[in-house]
């Protein structure tokens, strides 16, 4: 039996509803319980001596005085730590070429980025360890060090891995078409450099690991903030060699990610080869400091892009060179080519054209490592895109809105594969475009900005139009050699007293996963939301899966729930007209109850069939099956990735005298298939769009040329605050995937992957008239005053 | 990271408070709203100290009608400024000043005198009581002392507050009929310290200028205000210049502050004009 998503009045019609969460109460109550909450027996800390310089050579490491200070128990350096745990290799086989050195969890000889860890001092208090740490004595031999990007590759700059022979990390070049051909007869070709700054994600819970090694189980328990624990069950078995089954990752609450907390961290890894050697817990909470200094940056990209366009605004090339600087290692297991790799797949997205050329020229630096962050690459091809796209628009003379309707692909074109050769199953470009138009009134808007103009006013109006890859399918890591599940599973069980419980490998990150699991369990099964408890992160508890990432939870987490809610529905109902002396087919469930399907008059309640099963099931038929649990594991396998669409606006005013840019209004219209809940959609959306905001504003990552981080607090790195937001409206297209029987694509990211491009759309617009324009990120108000002119310096 | 205190005191009364800090050997910290100073704490910047906890010391807080002057006690919080009649009646400057500071929580836990005392060049009230010409009321065990607010601000974090004294207060004159006094910043967010910010007092004595976020110490711009005198706008936003060498950082150039405070310049003197057409 399906499901008819299509109306309203169905039976048990939770999904596509706003339901409360679940969760809510016990987070808002302070209820909830994170890592640096849970206190064992004999628990002790670590802190992390890092190296103050960008590239050292460690010649010597004095902790005689260290042992003195009340509480300090044990001091560990690389050496210690290798002893037990080996250092790994992030490089993966479809990324072609990808190179990157053994990486240790402790420096062992050598330090390469400014917070690298050097040396651990265990306490049995966070206070006494950091006593301890500010004691040690480290004798650095500081060697040349690599900071910038462009010149990484130059004969005359130093090696930073003498092994790997050169800065290069990874090169892709990918072309389709007649580029050249292509630009040597068009009628207009615009060319421009992009600049995107290095971010970071900045998770209100900081990065924290509290790991047990118990000896007389063998086994390794780590309570874990992550998105991925049963990667990071993988990745701790391997190196610390205890076998898979004997390591068990718990993830409870966890408090936001954004990709951050789906990698593998070398002092996360050295908290538990710690453990391992002490055997008793060791936790370690980063603090914010240490956040900006080793969390994963992101986004650190030069690009030389130009386009080619006919006339009539049709779209015949692009090309785009794209740099991007990783720090020092290519961070495992996902590595930190994904970034540039993406730029290159998804760079001229939404429209039909057919020569396309892209580079990714990826290199190494003696900066944080960088990895996979919200919205991966997204950001920075939707920006090169869009802003090509604008230009080209100017001069045409053309409506921005017009060119992009003239160039993208149509919605009745599908399926279709773009040059990048990424394959859409479905999208609806022109439909989202036609719902933002209506929704943000563009021709009422370009009449207010062109009066306001008269008035010395400066708005601008900014169209991004986007596509987002979600549920990736192995094509994503798997088929590098990477155990990082594309599948994730789910088991549903009813419990004498009628109520459910559903154990998904996807995990909650605060995203509200657990309310979109236990809607789609209750619809699957029929009863209430209430009525079902969703258990997730726990490597020895849940179904084998990939966590979350790349917008994943609910296209594979929530169609594995949804699959295995209808098996247990159908093996209730099995027992139901046993009981009941009926077909099953005449049987349905409804809020709790089962019932006459045709009538829908009440039967019996779901906690009597629980009675009978689980006390007296002698009263039913032998061999009657009474399975009253069912798993199903669920992963993609038509197309690589569901691409998602969508497109955002941007209205703001820029103070030409002070280069100050106020956010009017924000919109995005997205089709992420079928929405499960719609107010966790529009607020993924909304939380997307404000990180968006935030790099194309505010955030930016300054290092000096000695590869000293100079912004490494909340005081100086500016993330986007309330007050600064506009108020942002949300509108969907539906086109679900035919791929699983939910038809859900991910929606975390869109917000993301749009709003850079259209604000810098809108300040371009405002600027147009005094023939200005920003493409280098965040478009500070000295940038801006910069491209007018105003400062001459 | 976490906090290293050498200890904590609370003082009862301003006598003790003094007495503590003579008696801490030189490491005796003030810890009055602790906005500044808990959060230098938790990055160890400032590590070590005998904290003299003088939040509960009653008499120092508070706003008070002196004649021609208005006396405000050193603990009285960000917030209270921001609401007091008498500040708004007799120094509207400092009630302006207050939607810039911080957050809301900052505001109402964060002391004037803690603001005055701790120095910041990027804040607000060192600015505002150097455009109002106010004075520094500072006690030690050996008395009593006035400092103006022109000598006040030495430094970086560095004021004219010798070892083992505290601010009392400070003392403001009231307004003139048809003083106006404007405050002007451009800040990234919201609550941010300010890129460049300035206080324009205009009195029947002249203008005071003074600008803050441009240098080690809030500056009174001299040269603008002889020009703002004789009524040359231009001539004063020229005179800017001289009177200041922005420091550049991550967020802003110095040439980008000093045209920012040309710009607020003109801006503050748009407003007060305006207020008077």
């Amino acid at each position: 039996m399906t499901i008819e998503f299509g109306n309203p009045d169905r039976p048990n019609s939770y999904i596509g509803k706003t339901v409360p969460r679940p969760n809510a109460g016990r987070l808002v109550q302070g209820r909830g319980r994170y890592v640096d909450d849970i206190v064992l027996p004999r628990m002790v800390h670590v802190a992390f001596v890092r190296s103050p310089f960008a590239h050292a050579r460690i010649t010597g490491i004095d902790a005689g005085e260290v042992k003195s200070v009340k509480g300090v128990l044990r001091v560990f350096t690389g050496k210690d730590i290798a002893e037990v745990c080996t250092p790994w290799v992030a490089v993966l086989a479809h990324l072609k070429g990808l190179k990157s050195p053994p990486e240790y969890p402790i420096a062992v000889d050598r330090a390469c980025w400014v917070g690298e860890p050097v040396a651990a001092v265990v306490a049995t208090s966070r206070a006494a360890a950091e006593d301890g740490a500010a004691l040690i004595d480290v004798d650095y031999d500081p060697l040349p060090v690599v900071t910038d990007m462009m010149s990484a590759l130059d004969a005359d700059t130093p090696v930073l891995h003498e092994d790997m022979g050169d800065n290069l990390a990874f090169r892709r070049l990918h072309e389709a078409g007649d580029v050249e051909a292509a630009f040597k007869s068009a009628h207009k070709v615009v060319s421009t450099r992009f600049r995107t700054a290095r971010h970071t994600g900045v998770t209100l819970e900081p990065r924290s690991i509290l790991a047990d090694w118990n000896p007389a189980e063998g086994q390794l328990t780590a309570y874990h903030a992550t998105q991925a624990p049963h990667m990071i069950q993988t990745v701790l078995a391997e190196h610390l060699g205890v076998p898979e089954g004997r390591v068990r990752v718990i993830c409870g609450d966890v408090g936001g990610s954004y990709g951050i907390k789906v990698h593998v961290y070398p002092d996360e890894v050295a908290t538990a080869a710690i453990a391992k050697i002490m055997a008793r817990p060791v936790k370690f909470v980063a603090d914010r400091l240490e956040s900006f200094t080793t969390d994963i940056h992101a986004r650190d990209h030069e690009i030389e892009a130009r386009i080619a366009v006919e006339e009539d605004g049709s779209i015949t090339a692009m090309d785009i060179d794209d740099w991007t600087a990783i720090g020092a290692y290519s961070v495992y297991p996902r590595t930190s080519a994904i970034e540039g790799n993406q730029v290159v797949n998804l760079c001229g997205g939404p429209y039909d054209f057919k020569n396309y050329r892209a580079q990714t020229t990826v290199v190494f630096q003696n900066k944080t490592p960088t990895c996979q962050y919200r919205a991966v690459g997204h950001p920075i091809a939707v920006a090169i895109t869009e802003g090509l796209v604008d230009q080209a628009a100017a001069e045409l003379g053309m409506d921005p809105v017009e060119i992009r309707r003239r160039n993208m692909f149509r919605d009745d074109a599908y399926p279709v594969t773009s040059p990048a050769n990424m394959r859409f199953e479905g999208l609806s470009h022109h439909a989202s475009m036609d719902k933002l138009m209506a929704l943000m009134d563009y021709d009422g808007l370009r009449a207010e900005q062109a009066e306001l103009r008269k008035a010395g006013i400066h708005r601008g109006i900014g169209i991004a139009s986007f596509i987002e890859l979600t549920n990736p399918s192995p094509f994503m890591y798997g088929i590098g050699g990477a155990r990082i599940s594309a599948q994730d599973g789910c088991t549903v069980r009813m419990d004498p007293d009628g109520s459910l419980v559903a154990l998904s490998g996807v995990t909650e990150q605060g995203q509200g996963t657990e309310a979109m699991l236990s809607q789609i369990v209750a619809e699957g099964v029929g009863v209430s939301p209430d009525k079902v408890r969703v258990i997730t992160g726990d490597t020895q508890v849940t179904p084998y899966g990939g966590g979350t990432w790349a917008s994943r939870g609910a296209g594979i987490g929530g169609e594995a729930a949804l699959q295995s809610a209808r098996a247990l529905r159908e093996s209730i109902l099995t027992v139901a007209a046993a009981m009941l002396q009926t077909e099953q087919s005449r049987l349905d469930i409804r809020d709790g109850q089962v019932v006459d399907a045709a009538t829908g008059d009440n039967r019996m309640p779901l906690e009597e069939l629980g009675r009978i099963v689980y006390f007296r099931g002698d009263t039913l038929p032998k061999g009657l099956p009474r399975e009253l649990v069912q798993t199903r594991h669920f992963i993609t396998s038509d197309y690589p990735f569901a691409f998602t669409n969508g497109v955002q606006a941007s209205y703001l005013e820029v103070d030409i005298e002070t280069g100050v840019v106020k956010l009017l209004k924000h919109w995005c219209v997205e089709d992420c298939g079928r929405i499960i809940n719609p107010q966790l959609v529009d607020e993924q959306i909304r939380g997307g769009i404000v990180q968006g905001l935030g790099g194309a504003l505010f955030e930016e990552i300054h290092y000096d040329a000695d590869g000293q981080l100079l912004n490494g607090s909340m005081a100086d790195y500016l993330v986007p605050m309330a007050a600064e937001m506009p108020d942002m409206v949300v509108g969907h297209v539906e086109t679900p995937t035919k791929e699983s029987m939910l038809g859900a694509k991910g929606a975390g990211e869109a917000g993301t992957a749009g709003a850079p491009a259209a604000v810098m759309n809108a300040i371009n617009d405002a600027l147009r008239p005094r023939g200005a324009q920003v493409t280098e990120m965040p478009f500070t108000p000295e940038r801006i005053l910069r491209a007018l002119g105003v400062l001459k310096d | 990271m976490k906090a290293s205190v050498g200890g904590y005191a609370r003082a009862s009364d301003l006598q003790h408070a003094l007495e503590l800090l003579s008696g801490s050997d030189g490491l005796g910290r003030v810890l009055a709203g602790g906005q500044s100073l808990i959060a230098a704490m938790n990055m160890r910047l400032s590590a070590g100290d005998l904290l003299v906890d003088i939040s509960r010391v009653s008499e120092l807080s508070g706003v008070s009608d002196a004649g021609d002057r208005l006396l405000i006690g050193a603990l009285t919080r960000h917030v209270e400024i921001g609401r007091n009649p008498l500040i708004r009646e007799y120094a509207p400057l400092l009630s302006q000043a207050v939607q810039y500071i911080a957050h809301a929580a900052i505001r109402n836990r964060g002391t004037i005198g803690g603001a005055l005392a701790h120095a910041d060049p990027a804040a607000e009230f060192p600015a505002c009581i150097l455009a109002l010409g106010a004075t520094l009321h500072i006690e030690g065990l050996t008395g009593r002392r006035d400092v103006a607010a022109e000598d006040f601000f030495q430094d970086v974090f560095e004021t004219a507050i010798g070892e083992g004294e505290i601010l009392t207060g400070i003392s403001i004159p009231k307004t003139e009929a048809n003083e106006a006094q404007v405050i002007e910043e451009v800040a990234r967010r919201s609550g941010d310290y300010a890129l460049a910010g300035l206080c324009l007092v205009k009195r029947s004595a002249g203008h005071r200028l003074a600008l803050f976020s441009v240098g080690p110490r809030p500056l009174l711009a001299r040269s603008a205000m002889a020009a703002l005198d004789r009524g040359d706008l231009e001539g004063a936003a020229e005179a800017l210049c001289d009177d200041m060498d922005p420091p550049s950082d991550t967020q802003a150039s110095g040439a980008y502050r000093q045209h920012l405070a040309q710009v607020l310049l003109r801006r503050a003197v748009a407003r007060i004009e305006g207020a008077n057409a």
